[in-house]
């Protein structure tokens, strides 16, 4: 990895290639016009940003579909009947746990410290489990009560919402596995960092856009 | 054991689907049973198969446009044809299979032609003109485009087995919902664009980034050529929009699969919705079609010009107003759905505002070429056509944009002559520019320049032949995608548009032959400089065609239009060699034809209901990305020497070239 070179005048203090020697290459400002290409590892970080921002306007499409047919029950039964705001709070505090021992991994694998990855990348993962099993048996139970996703417009919108929520999540534990034997196999390697930063920002992600999936759906749904 | 396939999915009973892809299966099998007699397949995997090069990458995006655009173009003349013939008669094209090939002409031509040619292009040249070594994610490239080509395919295996669908280029539910389209053509749109559409994403990922990160020392954004500036407002709106496809069709398919009701008559389904999202996509695409397009022509013009672009800050505000007013429009492709004249209003007045930005574009083209030296090339050319043809075009569309006009012209071929006319003379004519303009610097010999200019005039005769006669037949009433009429006030209009279309043949033919005699000739095309153009921009700076690392040092840019700095300042003062170091780059990869090939096999059996293979395809696919997270050699390294020796000869003939006594010593 290529380390950032630090200004230490005053002239540009936060390296926004403002600074003396503009336009002449001697700047410091990598990726900002003056200093030249950006290292490797704030590439494929905000690489990977962009790509977050574009599955966050595809849940915008799914979210506004939810909205929009949020009352087209067509006789069935609504999120008032449905909704059982309890699951709901455990599975939000499964998913907003396993952020912070996502975050713990992070710090281990920046101090290289593999038992400390492992653990807590296990707990991660089985937190993210926990969640998915909390969905799955909350699905379920719509469908044994004959509430499933062909049912009504809103129930369709609504597995279709929490549902793609959920294969982000499945699709993390599989990431996240293949990390941890990617690190056992590998160690930590500049490479594998920089995916292990990627899957931490995708986790992360997920917690944000369950946050207003929480509040749209169930808080809001319940509500009703 | 294989679902819904069988031998019933061979369109037996149509010979004109049938003999077609026959024959296009024994050229597929002429072509690979040459390559593997002549032994060329070794060299085909090793340099391009598995290149993550941007530049072959980009070659082979804007082979996959030109080879689609002959798939296209014969719809195109089929329908022509069609409604030419069809006037109190039923033609030769029965209702279900033309209904086909309007379809099938509108999605080739969209994702197929348009997208891959912009892209590739953009592929090509961005790096070049960033002044930098390769894109931000190389393998990530190559993983792009062979998905890009796997959605090409699928679309047309559909000529051969199965259907393609009858909706339309976009699939309005409910006639795309299962009830009124069960067979597969709609389910064969759907996964060729979900696929597909994944490749774009990944490339607009790609591309922004490479516009934002990595570019040379000095390169700041205001130095940026204008054409950088394009691909960066059209790749932010792939990232946008593109999203919002994957989700529509993802509905649609749910919609279809499992019974779903997003856009369902019953259940509260909404059909709306369907318009609404497309659209929300769909306007954008226009722009990320045409974006790339006018900043091929800003090189063209300012190049051929000998002028600096003018008003280039104007350009950049310009670009980037109409990356993010294209978002605020998709309304007006459905006045008609009854949101009341405020609703419309408001969209029509924001449909109209487009045209400040892009008049701004038209004047600062103008006043580049006023008072400049214009030498008339083939993409000066071409962009001059577009200057002509695109005002037209984009008046009309002023004129659909009011409520009241667009009730009356909607779903008439005035608007197929619309979009055409923006389509064809905007983006169309611009990829034909860049084509003509950037050929020498991609593989190191000029076009010929007698038979690109007069293709050139065969396709814009051509265009306004075919397509003022639509706007004509718009007005007499004529609706669009009609098999076939009775009304013999239309009829001489619809034969002069099919004479039309016989010109653009002429010109796509020509174009053709122009490549093949260029390649024969190319020892007397050769690009000897590397400057063929006496050009402005970086990607003029290195030799044609450009070592795998682009530049041996990573140029240093003080000003805007930075190799025609350079040039100047080479004149006036001795440059001393540079000191070189070795270079590494990134290691070619079989990973996105790999995965390109699971997701081939993965959309066909989705298509086809056969399970089984749609989970090996999907852990084919996985597999494969592990395999290549595990390589632990990622780059090669080109030793100090090689990368001299090359540069060497580089600045030998540049310094002849700026009348440099010795810029090698």
């Amino acid at each position: 990895m290529t380390a950032v070179p630090f200004s230490t005048g005053e002239a540009d203090p936060y390296r926004r290639g403002q600074g003396p020697g503009h336009g002449q290459g001697h700047g410091h400002a990598v990726g900002r016009g003056d200093g030249g290409p950006a290292p490797k590892r704030v590439v494929v970080g905000y690489g990977f940003w962009i790509f977050l921002l574009s599955d966050i306007v595809m849940f915008s499409a799914f979210f506004a579909s939810y909205a929009v047919l949020a009352g087209q029950t067509a006789g069935g039964p609504s999120g008032h009947d449905l909704f059982d705001q309890r699951n709901a709070a455990v599975e939000t505090a499964c998913l907003l746990a396993s952020s912070f021992t996502c975050g713990m991994a992070s710090l281990a694998c920046e101090v290289k410290n593999r038992l400390w990855f492992y653990a807590a990348m296990a707990v991660t993962c089985g937190l993210g489990l926990a969640f998915l099993g909390l969905e799955a048996n909350e699905f379920v139970s719509f469908i044994v009560r004959g509430a499933g996703p062909t049912r009504s417009a809103f129930l369709s919108a609504f597995f279709t919402l929490v549902g793609c929520h959920g294969l982000h999540v499945s699709a993390g534990i599989l990431w996240l596995l293949t990390m941890m034997a990617q690190v056992f196999a590998k160690g930590f390697r500049a490479d594998i960092e920089r995916r292990i930063l990627c899957f931490a920002l995708f986790w992360h992600a997920l917690d944000i856009i369950w946050v207003a999936l929480f509040t749209v759906v169930y808080l809001l749904g319940a509500a009703a | 054991m294989f679902g819904k396939l069988s031998w019933e999915a061979i369109p037996l009973d149509q010979p004109i689907p049938l003999i077609t892809s026959a024959i296009v299966a024994a050229m597929i099998v002429g072509v690979i049973g040459w390559i593997a007699i002549k032994g060329h397949f070794p060299y085909l995997w090793r340099e391009w198969i598995t290149s993550v090069d941007h530049k072959r990458i980009g070659i082979m995006y804007t082979l996959l446009a030109f080879v689609m655009l002959l798939r296209g173009f014969a719809d195109a003349i089929m329908m022509r044809t069609q409604q030419a013939l069809a006037f109190q008669s039923n033609g030769y094209l029965t209702p279900e299979h033309y209904d086909q090939v309007f379809s099938a002409h509108g999605t080739v031509m969209i994702f197929f032609v348009a997208m891959p040619f912009m892209i590739g292009l953009m592929n090509i040249v961005v790096p070049l003109q960033l002044g930098v070594r390769d894109v931000a994610f190389p393998t990530l490239n190559s993983v792009s485009f062979w998905l890009t080509a796997t959605g090409a395919l699928l679309v047309n295996i559909s000529l051969g087995i199965g259907e393609f669908a009858r909706t339309g280029w976009l699939p309005y539910p409910p006639l795309s919902e299962l009830a009124y389209s069960p067979g597969v053509g709609v389910d064969y749109y759907c996964w060729a664009l979900e696929i597909s559409g994944v490749g774009t994403l990944m490339s607009g990922i790609n591309l922004v980034t490479t516009v934002l990160k990595l570019r040379a020392p000095g390169m700041t954004y205001l130095r940026m050529p204008i054409f950088c500036w394009t691909t960066l407002a059209a790749n932010l709106l792939i990232v946008a929009a593109f999203p919002i496809l994957t989700a529509t069709l993802a509905m649609l398919l749910l919609d279809r699969y499992l019974g779903f009701h997003f856009f369902t008559n019953e259940a509260g389904g909404n059909v709306m919705m369907f318009m609404n999202l497309i659209w929300a996509w769909g306007h954008p695409e226009v722009y990320i079609l045409v974006l790339p397009a006018f900043g091929i022509f800003s090189e063209v013009v300012s190049t051929f010009s000998g002028k600096p672009i003018f008003g280039y800050r104007s350009m950049v505000a310009a670009t980037m107003a109409i990356c993010i007013l294209s978002f605020t429009v998709w309304l007006h492709h459905f006045f008609t759905m009854g949101a009341g004249p405020d609703v419309n209003a408001v969209f029509g007045i924001a449909s109209m505002l487009i045209a400040i930005p892009t008049g701004v574009k038209i004047f600062n083209w103008l006043f580049t070429m006023y008072g400049g030296r214009v030498r008339y090339a083939t993409p000066m050319m071409w962009s001059i056509g577009f200057m002509i043809t695109f005002v037209l075009g984009g008046m009309t569309g002023v004129l659909l944009t009011v409520p009241p006009a667009d009730f009356i012209l909607h779903n008439s071929l005035f608007l197929v002559a619309h979009f055409h006319n923006v389509i064809i003379g905007g983006v169309l004519f611009g990829g034909f520019a860049g084509y003509n303009y950037w050929f020498p610097k991609a593989f190191g010999f000029r076009l010929h320049e007698g038979i690109g200019q007069a293709a050139f005039w065969c396709w814009i005769v051509g265009f306004y032949v075919a397509f003022m006669p639509l706007y004509v037949l718009g007005a007499l009433g004529m609706t669009r995608r009609l098999q076939h009429y009775d009304v013999p006030a239309w009829h001489p209009w619809t034969i002069v548009a099919a004479c039309g279309a016989a010109l653009i043949l002429t010109g796509i033919v020509l174009q053709a032959v122009q490549l093949w005699t260029s390649i024969r000739d190319r020892a007397a095309l050769r690009d000897e400089t590397g400057d063929p153009w006496d050009g402005r921009s970086l990607e003029w700076a290195i030799a044609s065609p450009p070592p795998a690392f682009n530049f041996a040092i990573l140029p240093d840019v003080t000003g805007e239009d930075a190799y025609w700095t350079m040039k100047q300042r080479a004149r006036s003062e001795s440059v001393g060699e540079p000191h070189y170091e070795a270079i590494e780059m990134p290691r070619n990869t079989p990973t996105g034809f790999i995965c390109a090939f699971f997701a081939t096999i993965m959309g066909f059996a989705l298509v086809w209901h056969i399970w089984w293979l749609v989970i090996a395809g999907g852990v084919g696919a996985y597999a494969t990305f592990v395999v290549f997270a595990w390589r632990d050699v990622d780059e090669y390294c080109i030793p100090a020497e090689e990368v001299a020796r090359i540069d060497r000869l580089n600045r030998a003939a540049r310094g002849e070239l700026v009348g440099e006594p010795s810029a090698a010593s």
